[in-house]
């Protein structure tokens, strides 16, 4: 890994010039409109057949996995304080329908995708993954947030599972995690540390007592 | 006399000091491994989170936006003069999350398990969760909050004492690792440990001991503390930093609480308080003077008591 991460500021709705820049371990922040939605706005979009706005993808084509900490005032408007993800691996079951759909090219989230999906699902079209950072920054987020463009069936789904378009400026920090080519950073890091495990585990004898699972190898991970 | 406007008003103080100011003694556990850590990536993302908790506090807004499942921790000496009950007291701080919400602003999260229908306010059924401890010889009644995510780094197994520690480390390294990938458990954390009591003690014991003792605070049984100074190394030793990636930096501090067990058992829990980890607390003296602080100071020799009678004056 290099010493010095690159640094990349993008204007969104996001061109694909500058999504194929993107490398795993540069640092993105975004101006522009940002949408969340997770699995309460895709089962009813996908499923219970709820219409988006026709130009979602002129409005925007960046999909965070989030829900806010915000409260609504008197006045109709929003407080947004803290803003953070959620983790996106439960979500992949929903990824290709809802890149056909919105024509989103990039995914922001907690803990990037399953291992497949990257070079099966994101990249096939032209769609790259960034994660936040530690995945606590909500503070860091929360000031990047100017505004509250719209938000989405909040009587059906809750202030944590509406779709909120965020006006965004200088938004992030974000990492990349997955390139155009399906190349991922949090693939590539868990590969460097499951050399390490073996290791670990030597001279610790096996408990009296099994348990039935899904996997004894730890070099896998469990999403 | 210490009345319900005053214990509603230290609950609802506390929410917003939780959610907002990272704990000084986290704080200077995160810095003693951002210290250690010699890789780049990690070391980008515990200084973004050292800048997170800086933008927290100056703007006055959360540090993470999922607040977790908000809760409280009660503490009253014998000798509290309360006004308006124990339900009252229950009352008083149901109602402090419910404003809390509204004003820090926390996220509503919780909803109904199987109709995932809410309030909007983090209050329902069996919700926001109320532990109650007694302490001899103190007139004060204290409060802590704690707001933890709760969706990954938590584990429970049955162990038995043939196991022996080695058990528990396997146990531990599996718990670290599974979680630690992609960082789902946001490390670097306090880990807690809970060695036996029965099932429901032992998840118990494990997440008092990550979400109420501060960083560097050791078990009085010195070779409980060893173990706890081990096991903190050994997760440290994975090799794993935040987010998954390659590092150092998996523990910022280890706690084990222990109770006695069934003979054959040796049941163990462990638990991850997350990078925002986040405890507030307010210790109202029998005056109505409410006092500020972060160490819950929850697990006191009285506490852990072993014996049949406990010398009160």
């Amino acid at each position: 890994m290099a010493e010095h991460l690159n640094e990349y500021i993008l204007d969104l709705p996001a061109q694909p010039e500058a999504i194929a820049q993107l490398t795993p371990g540069s640092i993105v922040f975004l101006n522009g409109i940002v949408y969340t939605a997770r699995e309460g706005v895709y089962e009813c979009v996908l499923n219970d057949g709820k219409k988006l706005p026709d130009n979602l993808a002129e409005i925007s084509n960046v999909n965070f996995h989030c829900s806010p900490a915000a409260a609504p005032r008197n006045d109709g408007s929003y407080d947004i304080g803290g803003v953070t993800a959620t983790a996106s691996f439960r979500f992949s079951k929903y990824l290709a329908q809802w890149l056909d759909l919105t024509n989103t090219k990039i995914i922001i989230g907690k803990g990037g995708m399953p291992r497949d999906d990257y070079k099966n699902i994101l990249a096939p079209r032209g769609a790259v993954y960034l994660t936040t950072v530690g995945y606590g920054t909500g503070a860091l987020l929360g000031r990047g947030v100017k505004g509250v463009k719209d938000v989405l069936w909040m009587d059906e789904l809750g202030i944590a599972q509406a779709m909120w378009m965020f006006e965004v400026e200088n938004f992030g920090p974000f990492l990349v995690d997955s390139d155009l080519q399906g190349n991922s950073l949090f693939a590539e890091q868990g590969d460097l540390v499951n050399q390490n495990i073996e290791g670990l585990y030597k001279g610790l004898k096996q408990p009296t007592l099994q348990r039935y699972g899904e996997t004894d190898d730890r070099k896998d991970e469990l999403l | 006399m210490i009345n319900l406007e005053t214990v509603e008003s230290a609950g609802y103080e506390i929410m917003k000091k939780a959610a907002i100011d990272i704990p000084a003694d986290y704080l200077g556990g995160i810095k003693e491994v951002q210290k250690a850590e010699t890789n780049t990536l990690s070391g980008y993302v515990i200084k973004t989170m050292v800048d997170n908790y800086e933008a927290a506090t100056e703007d006055r807004r959360p540090m993470c936006a999922d607040t977790g499942l908000p809760r409280y921790y009660i503490k009253i000496g014998d000798d509290a003069p309360l006004s308006g009950g124990f339900t009252g007291i229950e009352r008083a701080l149901r109602s402090a999350t419910a404003r809390a919400t509204l004003d820090v602003p926390l996220r509503p999260n919780r909803v109904h398990p199987l109709w995932r229908t809410e309030h909007n306010n983090n209050v329902g059924i069996n919700a926001p969760e109320m532990e109650w401890s007694f302490e001899p010889d103190a007139d004060w009644v204290d409060i802590t909050t704690v707001h933890k995510g709760g969706l990954f780094g938590t584990d429970y197994r049955m162990l038995f004492p043939g196991d022996g520690i080695d058990g528990i480390k396997r146990f531990y390294l599996d718990t670290l690792i599974s979680f630690g990938k992609r960082g789902l458990c946001c490390q670097p954390a306090i880990v807690g440990v809970g060695i036996g009591g029965s099932k429901d003690t032992c998840m118990q014991l494990g997440k008092q001991a990550a979400c109420l003792r501060s960083v560097g605070n050791r078990n009085p049984d010195k070779k409980i503390a060893k173990l706890e100074m081990e096991l903190k190394e050994i997760g440290n030793g994975i090799g794993m930093g935040p987010m998954g990636f390659v590092g150092s930096s998996m523990v910022v501090d280890c706690h084990i609480e222990v109770g006695f067990t069934h003979t054959g058992g040796m049941p163990v829990s462990v638990h991850t308080f997350c990078l925002s980890s986040r405890r507030a607390t307010a210790r109202i003296h029998a005056s109505g003077e409410i006092e500020y602080r972060t160490d819950p100071q929850w697990f006191t020799p009285y506490m852990r008591r072993e014996t049949v009678e406990w010398p009160s004056t």
